[in-house]
This record gives structure tokens, C-alpha cells and sequence, in this order.
């Protein structure tokens, strides 16, 4: 029996409810994702407050190299900054806004141009879940509870069911890269992001062989995401990646930008970061993990099929229909540069597309 | 006298006004308030205030029409040319900013784009408007002038599609410009088609009749 009963919190009366049973078996694995009703053929997401049972250890649930790497990194980074102030991700979202993430190594990959001001980068975002300006995210998104935040993983994997963010990120040493972003309309930027391999993370949740796919969803609920109560997009947004893409060392689950937690309307408190590919693929504020075999019918895709393909590389050569890719506004500069194959990232992921038509596959 | 008076006020506010958004633009950019992307919010802005002074010319005659004001017209033809004027710097900003004077890259753009093709379509019909607006060329043109200046019914509907087209997903902002196009030719329409056929359409000839009807020699 489950122990635990997340009541979610719901939008729209009758319109949706989606049930949460938070269950803890007696072995102390985590609880698994036991039934999800849908009202009304409306697949729409709702806040969840989970309670998280106390007893589980988690060692339980984390492979052992990741939780003794933990355990070093906590150690080293007690020995650097003291354990008094290593401000560990379990802090609540008001008292982390105003840290700094503590203890971020320099991580590989990172390129030496010149950054993004954190103005630009925290005041000119794509997140129509708060409106489709580009400074709408930063005027609204105040209204996202980050805290508490849980990731439902589902689908073809070992271990699934709800997870309290502090648990996915408990494992993980925090590593700043700093990354080209390239948006399909054309602008790029150059943001220090702070965050881990999204390959560690999918390891601990052991998909299965027939997991081919994995699908990202971000939270939907209108009274915390203004945007979503317009049809602009069908909510909620639904990302993914290729199995070997997601394992590729280039994918991040990134939880800060310039050494501190990441703003709401930059993806808070978990996005991922995929540089080679168009900024949308990099989807934010995720609730959501499912390994598929099937590729997932990802948000823009079916917005405009022919205009979004399910990869969005970046990619100078296959132009958008409606305008041309080869060339991109660096945020900051007035005229603009050629648009690099593959964001400049080619060496890290050019094998994953061999033999691919990437015309086709766009 | 006074009406002299009156008009020149009239004239000089609408001019000013005009060149309100280009101040704005100017003063952002030296000033670093127009964003992050300050190209695009000039580009963008020089397209929306062009199609903006276009609704704008094509209300004067409703004013006058359903309210009798006389000065919306007497402002019409500034304000058309200010519309050229924004249209010119739009396009200007797209050939600097956008393109670097890449002239291939722009041919291939023009011709490649529909959205582009649609927005110099409407710039190229915008020239022998703005070029005939002396009274001298309405004279010079007589009857045709008339005939050519219907171009300023083509030009917004361009302008709508040119927006509509370039939106990524949220085309609300072009579907309110379309609706309000939309509104000001239907406008023009329906009063078209009441003086034709009075019998299809009492209600509108009973309406308009409420005010003299002046001889249409205006949009």
C-alpha cells in the first residue's frame, strides 16, 4: 500500500487531475509511479507535492562510483570551503537565489570567447511558458515555485517514480562549461553554464535495452506559467533526444548560469543544455524524464513539422524555411557571423549523425 | 485665420509625433535601452511604425466620415509619407544590419523568402506613392492619381502578411494588425457596395445618410 499520497495540485476544476501515488516499498527503493488518471483527454501536467519519505538512504537508489564520487566531492569541497558554508542543493529556492552554487569545477569543452553578460543571458530568453517577448520570462517567471520540485521518471528504465530534485542532484559535482547557444531565430550567445553530465544522471535511472529515446517534459500549470493559458504552443513542452545523443559528454543537466542558481526564466532549477543543437532542444524547468523506444513527437516539431525537425542540429547547410541559418547575431554585436556546422561542436558529436542525411534529418 | 492656425498646430503636432519612435530608437540605441537584441528592436520597430502610419492614413477618411473632422485628412499625406520614411529605414536596417549589404546573400533572400519577397513587394509599390504625393503630381496624374494611390489598400494587407510570415508561433501581433486592416477596408467595402445596391443595404445607406454625404474623392 502506498504510505505516501501526493495530492496534486490541480487547474481548471474538472479540466485535468493528475493523481500521484507516491509509493515506498519495504526494500526502501523508491516509490514508482503507480497509476495517472487524465480527465478528459487533457494530457496536462499539475504541480506535485510529494511527500518524500525519510528512511530512504540514497546509496540505495545511486550507483555505487557516483555515490562515492559524491562522497569525495563532498569531502573535498568541505576541506576547501569549509562545511559550514557549502551551500548543499538542498537549500530552499528563496535561499538559493540569492547563493552562489558553492564548490563548481571548471569543466571540459568550455570555449574562450567572450561571454554574455548575465543581463543579456538573464533578460532576453525563449520561454513562451511566461510569454513569447523575449523579456517577458524575466518579468514574469517570478511566479515559478521551484521549491519543491520533482522529476517523475517513467518508461523503459530500472529505476523510476518520483524523485525530490535534491535527490537527483545529491550524486552529481557541479561543473561550470561554458557553451555557444545558438537559437533558431538566428541570435547566439556565449553562457557560463553550471551543471552535470546529463549521461551520469540517465546512468543511475539504468534504462533498459529497449530505451532508445528520452523524452523531457516541463512543468505545466497555468497559475505558475502565465503563457500556457494561451495556445501558443501545445502544452506542455515536450523535448528529446536520441539515447545516444542524451550519453553524448556534451549533454548537461544544467542548474545555474554564472556561478549561481539559475534564474527562473532561464530553465529553474533543472534544464538541460544540448550546444550543438537549435536552444529549443534544450528544454526547461523539466518535471518529466521518460525513456521511450519510440521517438517522442517533441513540441515544436509538431507545431511546424516542416519548419522543426526532431533533431534541430544546428546546421549552416539546411535552412529554416522561412529564413536562412547561415549566418547568426552573437548577442552584443551589431552585424553578424557564420553559423558554425553543428554549433563548432562537430568533433564532440559530428559521429553521432554519420551516414545520416541531415537535409532530411534536419 | 484661426483655421490657419489651427491646421498649421494640427500639422506640426502630427509631425513631431511622428518622429517620437525614431527619437525613441535612436536615443535606445546610444543610449543601450533597446535589449539585449538591439538590432532586431530597430528593425522591428521601423516595420511596426510603418505599418502603424499606414493604418493610420487609411482612417482619416472614417473620421471624417462618421464624425465630420476634417483635419485627419488634411495630415494624411504626412502621414503616408512618414510611413515611406520608416519603411525606408526598415529596409535600409535590414540591408546594414541584417545583410551587410550582401547583395547576393539579399538577391537570394528576396527571391528564396516569401516573407522578404512580400516586404519589398510592398516597399516597391510605396515609391511611386511617395514619389506622386506633391500636389503638383496629383495634378499632373489627374484621374490616375487617384487610381494609383488605391495602392494604399495593397500596401498594408502586404505588410500584414510580410509580419504574419516572419512570426515564429505567436501571431497574435500580425492577426491584430490584419483585423484592423481588415476592419478599414471593409469599411470602404460595405459603403462601396451601399451606394451601388441601396436596396441590399438600407441600413448602412440610412447610417451614412445621417451624415452629408460628401462627393468621394477620398480613400
Amino acid at each position: 500500500m502506498p504510505n505516501s499520497v501526493g495530492r496534486l495540485g490541480h487547474t481548471g476544476g474538472v479540466r485535468q487531475t493528475e493523481l500521484l501515488l507516491f509509493t515506498h516499498t519495504g526494500n526502501g527503493s523508491f516509490g514508482r509511479l503507480r497509476s495517472q488518471s487524465w480527465a478528459a483527454g487533457n494530457a496536462l501536467e499539475a504541480v506535485m507535492i510529494i511527500r518524500r519519505p525519510d528512511d530512504i538512504h540514497p546509496s540505495e537508489i545511486t550507483p555505487e562510483d557516483v555515490y562515492r564520487e559524491r562522497r569525495r566531492f563532498m569531502q573535498s569541497a568541505a576541506a576547501l570551503a569549509g562545511a559550514a558554508l557549502l551551500p548543499g542543493l538542498g537549500l530552499t529556492a528563496t535561499a538559493q537565489a540569492a547563493v552562489t552554487l558553492g564548490t563548481v569545477t571548471k569543466g571540459p569543452f568550455s570555449t574562450d570567447e567572450t561571454k554574455t553578460s548575465y543581463k543579456d543571458v538573464t533578460s532576453y530568453n525563449n520561454f513562451y511558458e511566461f510569454g513569447t517577448g523575449k523579456s517577458d520570462p524575466a518579468q514574469n517567471a517570478h511566479t515559478l515555485k521551484t521549491d519543491p520540485w520533482s522529476v517523475t521518471v517513467e518508461g523503459e528504465a530500472e529505476k523510476t517514480g518520483a524523485f525530490a530534485l535534491e535527490d537527483i542532484l545529491k550524486p552529481h559535482p557541479l561543473q561550470e562549461r561554458i557553451y555557444r547557444h545558438r537559437c533558431v531565430e538566428g541570435w547566439s550567445m556565449v553562457i557560463p553554464w553550471v551543471g552535470f553530465p546529463l549521461a551520469d544522471l540517465i546512468k543511475r535511472f539504468q534504462p533498459t535495452s529497449k530505451a532508445r529515446y528520452v523524452e523531457f517534459v516541463t512543468l505545466y500549470d497555468p497559475k505558475q506559467m502565465p503563457g500556457q493559458r494561451w495556445p501558443i504552443l501545445k502544452w506542455p513542452y515536450v523535448e528529446g533526444l536520441r539515447m545516444d545523443e542524451a550519453m553524448n559528454p556534451l549533454a548537461l543537466m544544467v542548474v545555474g548560469l554564472y556561478g549561481k542558481v539559475l534564474p527562473n526564466q532561464n530553465g529553474a532549477p533543472l534544464r538541460l543544455v544540448v550546444p550543438w543543437k537549435y536552444g529549443f532542444k534544450s528544454i526547461k524547468s523539466i518535471v518529466k524524464i521518460r525513456f521511450r523506444e519510440d521517438q517522442p513527437l517533441t513540441t515544436w516539431h509538431r507545431a511546424a513539422p516542416d519548419e522543426y525537425g526532431f533533431y534541430s542540429n544546428v546546421n549552416p547547410h539546411v535552412d529554416h524555411p522561412r529564413w536562412s541559418q547561415a549566418r547568426e547575431r552573437r548577442i552584443g554585436e551589431w552585424f553578424k557571423r557564420p553559423t558554425l556546422m553543428f554549433n563548432g561542436y562537430g568533433e564532440q558529436v559530428a559521429d553521432l549523425y554519420r551516414g545520416m542525411d541531415l537535409k532530411k534529418y534536419f | 485665420m484661426a483655421a490657419s492656425v489651427a491646421r498649421k498646430a494640427v500639422k506640426t503636432t502630427v509631425f513631431l509625433a511622428c518622429l517620437i519612435p525614431l527619437g525613441w530608437l535612436i536615443y535606445g540605441a546610444m543610449a543601450n535601452a533597446l535589449g539585449a537584441n538591439p538590432v532586431k528592436a530597430i528593425i522591428h520597430g521601423t516595420g511596426v511604425w510603418t505599418l502603424r502610419l499606414l493604418l493610420l492614413t487609411l482612417l482619416a477618411t472614417p473620421l471624417r466620415r462618421l464624425f465630420g473632422w476634417a483635419w485627419p485628412v488634411a495630415v494624411r499625406r504626412m502621414l503616408g509619407l512618414f510611413a515611406f520614411f520608416y519603411a525606408v529605414l526598415h529596409l535600409f536596417t535590414y540591408l546594414l544590419l541584417d545583410q551587410s549589404f550582401d547583395w547576393p546573400a539579399i538577391g537570394h533572400d528576396v527571391v528564396k523568402r516569401p516573407f522578404i519577397t512580400v516586404g519589398m513587394l510592398a516597399f516597391a509599390l510605396l515609391v511611386p506613392l511617395a514619389a506622386t504625393s506633391t500636389n503638383a503630381m496629383a495634378r499632373r496624374l489627374g484621374k490616375n492619381w487617384k487610381r494609383l494611390h488605391r495602392l494604399a489598400y495593397v500596401v498594408p494587407v502586404l505588410g500584414v502578411v510580410h509580419y504574419y510570415w516572419l512570426v515564429k508561433a505567436d501571431v497574435r501581433a500580425p492577426l491584430v494588425y490584419g483585423v484592423l486592416v481588415a476592419i478599414l477596408l471593409g469599411w470602404r467595402l460595405r459603403n462601396r457596395l451601399a451606394v451601388r445596391h441601396p436596396a441590399v443595404a438600407t441600413q448602412s445607406v440610412e447610417r451614412t445618410s445621417r451624415w452629408p454625404q460628401c462627393p468621394d474623392t477620398s480613400r
